[in-house]
């Protein structure tokens, strides 16, 4: 049988016009998902039944003339570290096996005001710790376009189940790229907002000043509509930000005539670039001058710091967020006889290397005797970046480049070391240090036929211009074929 | 700046209350060792200067008003918790013998 791959738009108006019922797309996803998700491992858990009760309840809706919401029989697929009330959310980690939010996220909220039906929470690398999924405690997720590779990290369960049509959006988290990269290794869209632009309340914390909610999609108007549910102030979200949403949508068929589009020097020779990935930069680059737009270099020197300073914040920030996980409140514990042994036990038992790894590079920074050596001159590093993007953005109104280094590798090729796995967010970083938006848009694939992702990076509260640059690369780009 | 050392690494590891083995002790010492020595290329930076970032986005003093407001249910907040009773969080003693 050949996947749904029907856009949510046009998903949305036929159910909200009577042609088509939520509960016939609702089945037809979930049959893919039966069909495809042994094999593919996208979801921790399905959520057959409530899916298609959540159908019939939008189908009598659309009969009753109600408004059924923009995104009305939906199926949307929440990357497992989305507190869903009732309903278990692990972050893929021992420690939170079983563990039911007693609330819902605000994002959830609103995906349920819109009408979207969810199917599933997605898998992710444990606290959305990593690059390639390959850190969930319940098993990797495959890349749908070949399953002997990685779907990237750490929303790749979200990213594989858009890319699969086991669900036409999904919800992922952004903290050093976890959105974008894996977006770009399935081929599919993938954006990380302005930082405080998405509310974070009931998303599981990893490093506060960088975790971003943001939404994956196969195409750019579809994540357009998502991000339009998703974004806007909450007062439960003491990061959020107050200015309202401006509608990004209309401008998406704008073109970019005269739009002024960078090309960041120091992104596009980073370590590790693939030179197939490269080409493919370069005729996106190529497509986006055609259409109009006036392409430029532009050296942001402190971006190659970026690696450095956030493998000194996200850890910091980590081992004060994941502190909560000893065994009292919720979640996993581990008896014995005293509190100090409870936490101990309960928290190695629970946390999986690269979550203990992390928490430790956290405590060193943040320790007395190296606080201003690491973390704080970390901050300072944050500064400059911040510094050298916004002089960036004074003479271009996007910049672009690749997404990820590499098209999807193997399983197990970047484990041995921890450093080879990090070196995958080179690109996505300065935009979670610098708290700005960005896009990761597919365009075409590499030498080895898998998808390459092309990044549109914009200011603050820029993410009208960037949806118009991502749409004009999404217009350019080659033929290809689903998973 | 010196290496990491293994003796460092286990008051790491004891401070963020993780057991580690021997054998795990190592191969952590090793790879975050690995990690630090990369702050080496900020560390000639000059940023004595620079105001330090912790949030991107200039928000302050974020409040709202001292009002009472609802906010979770205790009995599902407590139907999430490992052991209860009489609405309270049950834990093992506090003091015993020290770790």
């Amino acid at each position: 049988m050949t996947a749904p791959t029907q856009s949510a738009l046009d998903i949305a108006a036929d159910v909200r016009a009577g042609r088509r019922a939520a509960a016939a797309v609702v089945d037809e996803h979930l049959d893919a998902i039966e069909a495809r998700d042994d094999e593919i491992h996208a979801f921790n858990l399905v959520l057959a039944d409530e899916a298609r009760q959540a159908a019939l309840a939008i189908d009598r809706r659309v009969a009753a003339g109600e408004d059924p919401g923009p995104l009305a029989g939906v199926p949307v697929a929440l990357k497992d570290n989305l507190c869903t009330a009732g309903v278990p959310t692990t972050c893929s980690s021992r420690i939170l096996e079983g563990w039911r939010p007693p609330y819902d996220a605000t994002v959830v909220e609103k995906l349920a005001d819109a009408g979207a039906i969810v199917v599933g929470k997605t898998n992710l690398d444990e606290f959305a710790m990593g690059s390639s999924t390959e850190n969930s405690a319940f098993g990797p997720t495959r890349n749908p376009h070949d399953t002997s590779k990685v779907p990237g990290g750490s929303s790749g369960g979200s990213a594989a189940a858009v890319a699969a049509g086991f669900a036409a959006l999904a919800l992922g988290s952004d903290t050093g790229g976890s959105i974008r990269q894996p977006a770009a290794l399935c081929g599919v869209v993938g954006m990380k907002p302005t930082y405080g632009r998405v509310s974070r309340y009931g998303l599981v914390a990893f490093a506060s000043s960088l975790d971003q909610i943001g939404p994956l999609s196969r195409t750019v108007a579809d994540a357009a509509a998502l991000y339009q549910v998703i974004a806007g102030h909450d007062p439960r979200d003491a990061t959020s930000i107050p200015e309202p949403v401006q509608d990004v949508r209309a401008g998406l068929v704008e073109g970019v005539a005269g739009l002024r589009v960078g090309v960041v020097t120091e992104l596009c020779e980073a370590e590790g670039i693939q030179p197939d990935v490269m080409a493919r930069v370069r005729q996106a680059i190529d497509a986006l001058e055609e259409a109009g737009a006036k392409v430029d270099e532009v050296s942001v020197p402190a971006v190659v710091y970026g690696l450095t300073a956030y493998y000194l914040i996200n850890p910091a920030e980590a081992s004060s967020n994941l502190a909560r996980y000893d065994g009292v409140r919720f979640g996993l514990r581990v008896d014995a006889p005293t509190t100090g042994e409870m936490y101990d036990r309960t928290r190695t038992a629970g946390f999986g290397a690269e979550v203990e790894r992390r928490i430790m590079l956290g405590t060193y920074a943040l320790s007395a005797g190296y606080y201003d050596a690491f973390y704080g001159k970390a901050q300072r590093v944050r500064t400059l970046i911040i510094r050298d993007l916004e002089a960036a953005y004074e003479r271009f109104d996007v910049l672009v480049g690749p997404t990820a280094p590499s098209t999807a590798f193997p399983f197990g090729a970047k484990t041995a070391d921890p450093l080879t796995m990090y070196l995958n967010d080179v690109c996505t970083i300065p935009s979670n240090l610098s708290g700005q938006p960005a896009i990761s848009v597919p365009f075409g694939t590499g030498d080895d036929g898998l998808p390459v992702g092309v990044q549109v990076m914009a200011p603050a509260l820029g993410e009208a211009a960037m949806f118009r640059a991502a749409a004009a690369v999404e217009a350019g780009a080659p033929e290809r074929g689903d998973a | 700046m010196a290496q990491i050392t293994r003796d460092e690494v286990a008051h790491v590891a004891r401070l963020a209350r993780l057991l580690l083995t021997d054998e795990e002790l190592d191969t952590f010492t090793g790879q975050l060792a690995k990690v630090l020595d990369h702050a080496r290329d900020v560390e000639a930076l000059d940023v004595a200067d620079v105001p330090p970032t912790a949030h991107p986005y200039p928000l302050v003093n974020v409040v709202r008003p001292d009002e009472e407001q609802p906010c979770l249910d205790r009995e599902a907040v407590l139907a999430g918790a490992p052991a209860t009773e009489d609405g309270q969080l049950r834990v093992p003693p506090v003091l015993g013998e020290a770790p």
